[in-house]
């Protein structure tokens, strides 16, 4: 049973357009489901002959269920088929077994596909090194004949795969599937062609970078007015950035995303690496759900994790699973620099020194604090009109830095 | 560089050691009076008495534990076996004694002995005497398995054995005793433990060691002249193995064949294999495969003993194969 909609958790199969025993081809119309939302097609992934139908008409399945099995004329499902009670529309009549095979019993531990047993299945057989080239140049293995051994695809077929090929029939999107916490985006064709067109041209990851010039004047104000009050309300510069990038990626969730090879993940939750230079070179402590943190947490946070960086104390889950990046390098004076993306982020923001500096407003030349950040952008998830905007309201954010408990 | 047989590349080395440092001596059967039966010891005799160049009773395990015992005592015997086919009596001192007394003793006696002799088949000497025990000894903590394939290895990984202070095997080969090749004037030592890349091509990777290194560089010269350039990297040392050699050489073809004379079960091929997939799985194109002798004793008929053997022939087709050409 197939995920015909995204949220959809069962289906019933309302009719088989196929009966057992016809041969079907990869894209013809198996059977009629209805799911939570419409009567959708349930369509065949490969070639073959439909050996069995698993559930009856009017049966309800859960998703990952068994409807059926294609096989070659004289192959052997037995090992595919045997653990699988039929589903019946009401309980089997003169079922042996104790438990009657009803649509709710059928629960595989392990969600089973629509089980193909031809090379032609979603399974593409393919070198380690060809999958890892194809991720890194976005070409889609669905789309690339193989001429090693079975079909499998290697090295030298990617070389002679300039673009993915057009397919004749709709080639099997990848589905938008969606955790708690992220968001998968499937690759569109002028995506895909963004993709690999950059990579082409630029490296493993194609990166641009946007500098934008930020005024902290109120952000040094409110530090100041902060460490007024005591001890305990000092917190840092990179302490409100970092504060207000979260909340900026929190409202920009396609930038705060992984690129994935074959598709984009947004995620829901914001954690942020935080670079944090140690004598052995440098680390990213993250900060997660950075977003819903309030500034003193993230002070205290980010301090503690650097103390036990520099230590080299942090825990392998400490520095892993970070959804964006930040880097700042104004602590050494340095005024603008370019970070490097840490993949698969798709983003990495660096940040500058504060500096006083003659700046004009209104009709006046004045004297404001002002700060630079520059973000270094994976063109193949970020363009500049998305890393732009995200920007702005990182703008808007620090140049206002109330906004962070608004 | 002089061009020189690997024989007489021995026995400079040999010379220069026993010349270097008088803890050295040499002990075995026919090694003194007669030469050598290879004559690796000719002249040894003549230059440095009997006290250091000892002709023993045909007695493996006995003379190995003399061996073992003066090293113990502070001097630096060189063990050589007749051929290391007769050397299986001699394991329990090999295994046992020279392998584990460091570490038994708490570090109280180094055992500085180097055991060395031909390895391997020669031709139509039969299933008892055509045995290649890399495997067997590399298995063993303790012991360092040098496995030189050409006269300058030899001479080199020779010297390098006889000044470690620990236990090392040294592998020759009785087809290898005249074969010649060119071997650096004056002082020339190869490190325990590093590979050496003897020929450079990017469409694969030979892996190899000792007396194969000849049959991989056959096969990549019939391989060049249907364009496809391989690495040969020979591993000289097989323990310990130089992984970096393999792994970068790996990384860059994308392909890789394991040439080794012995047996395929639980061979060093299959080692190879294992440090490649640990190392360079997201970099392979094909599985790796491996040349291997037949899995029977080694037939006396001269054809069987032809078809048993690892050759070019199993070599270039093995190469095709991870290249995808061919069938």
């Amino acid at each position: 049973m197939e995920a015909l909609s995204p949220t959809m958790e069962e289906g019933r199969l309302v009719r088989w357009l196929k009966p057992e025993g016809a041969s079907v081809a990869n894209g013809d119309t198996l059977a009629e489901v209805e799911t939570d939302k419409a009567i959708m097609e349930l369509v065949a992934r490969g070639d073959g002959v439909l050996r069995r139908q698993l559930v009856a008409e009017g049966a309800t399945a859960p998703i990952g269920t068994l409807l059926g099995v294609i096989a070659a004329p004289n192959e052997d499902i037995a090992a595919l088929v045997g653990g699988v009670a039929p589903v019946s529309a009401s309980a089997a009549p003169n079922a042996p077994s104790p438990a009657p095979a009803t649509a709710t019993a059928v629960a595989p531990e392990a969600p089973a596909p629509m089980v193909v047993t031809t090379s032609e299945g979603d399974r593409v057989r393919s070198s380690p090194l060809a999958r890892r080239l194809a991720a890194e140049r976005g070409l889609d293995l669905h789309a690339i004949a193989g001429s090693g051994p079975n079909g499998r695809i290697v090295k030298r077929d990617l070389d002679t795969t300039v673009a993915p090929a057009t397919p004749a029939a709709p080639v099997v999107a990848v589905p938008v599937t969606a955790g708690a916490d992220y968001t998968d985006i499937a690759l569109t064709q002028i995506r895909r062609t963004i993709a690999r067109r950059l990579a082409e041209s630029i490296g493993p990851v194609p990166t641009f970078y946007l500098t934008a010039e930020l005024d902290v004047e109120r952000l040094s104000e409110m530090r100041k007015a902060m460490a007024e009050l005591g001890d305990d309300y000092k917190v840092s510069v990179n302490d409100i950035v970092l504060k207000a990038t979260a909340t900026a990626l929190a409202q920009h969730p396609e930038v705060n995303a992984h690129w994935l090879g074959d598709r984009i993940r947004q995620f829901a939750r914001v954690h942020l690496g935080v670079a944090v230079a140690i004598d052995e070179g440098l680390i990213t402590p993250v900060v997660f759900d950075a977003d819903k943190k309030r500034l003193r947490d993230i002070a205290r946070e980010v301090r503690e994790l650097a103390t036990r960086a520099k230590a080299r104390k942090l825990k392998p889950e400490e520095y892993t699973g970070s959804t964006f990046s930040v880097s700042n390098l104004g602590m050494f004076g340095i005024d603008q620099f370019t970070a490097i993306i840490n993949p698969p982020e798709a983003g990495i923001l660096a940040i500058g020194a504060v500096e006083a500096k003659p700046v004009v407003v209104g009709e006046a030349v004045v004297v404001r604090r002002r700060m630079r950040v520059t973000m270094s952008c994976d063109h193949r998830v970020i363009d500049g009109a998305t890393g732009a905007k995200f920007l702005a309201t990182l703008r808007r954010l620090i140049e206002n830095p109330l906004l962070l408990v608004y | 560089m002089a061009l020189i047989t690997y024989r007489d590349a021995l026995n400079q080395a040999l010379r220069e050691e026993m010349q270097r440092d008088d803890r050295v001596f040499l002990m075995g059967e026919e090694v003194a009076v007669y030469q050598g039966a290879y004559k690796v010891s000719k002249g040894l005799l003549q230059e440095f008495g009997e006290m250091r160049v000892v002709d023993t009773p045909i007695t493996e395990l006995g003379f190995a534990g003399v061996g073992v015992g003066s090293a113990m005592v502070g001097l630096r015997p060189i063990v050589e076996f007749m051929t290391w086919n007769f050397a299986l009596l001699a394991l329990d001192q090999v295994v046992n004694a020279a392998a584990k007394m460091l570490y038994m003793s708490g570090g109280q006696y180094n055992i500085p002995i180097v055991f060395r002799g031909p390895n391997g088949a020669a031709l139509q000497l039969a299933a008892q005497h055509s045995q290649a025990w890399e495997s067997w000894l590399a298995h063993i903590p303790g012991l360092k398995v040098v496995v030189p394939g050409t006269p300058a290895d030899a001479k080199g990984l020779l010297k390098s054995a006889i000044r470690d202070d620990n236990p090392v095997i040294v592998l020759e080969g009785e087809m290898l005793y005249n074969t010649r090749g060119e071997v650096p004037d004056g002082e020339h030592v190869v490190p325990i433990g590093v590979a050496d890349l003897k020929r450079e091509g990017d469409h694969a990777t030979i892996v190899t060691s000792g007396k194969m290194v000849l049959v991989a560089m056959q096969a990549a010269d019939a391989l060049a002249k249907e364009d496809i350039r391989v690495d040969v990297v020979d591993l000289r040392t097989v323990r310990p193995m130089d992984v970096a050699a393999i792994a970068a050489s790996v990384k860059k073809t994308n392909r890789a064949v394991v040439l080794e004379e012995g047996w395929e079960l639980a061979g060093i091929g299959a080692q190879v294999v294992d440090y490649i997939q640990r190392e360079c799985f997201d970099d392979l194109d094909a599985p790796v495969l491996r040349v291997h002798q037949a899995d029977t004793p080694m037939p006396y008929a001269k054809n069987l003993e032809r078809a048993a053997k690892p050759d070019a022939a199993k070599t270039i087709a093995a190469v095709k194969r991870v290249m995808y050409r061919g069938n």
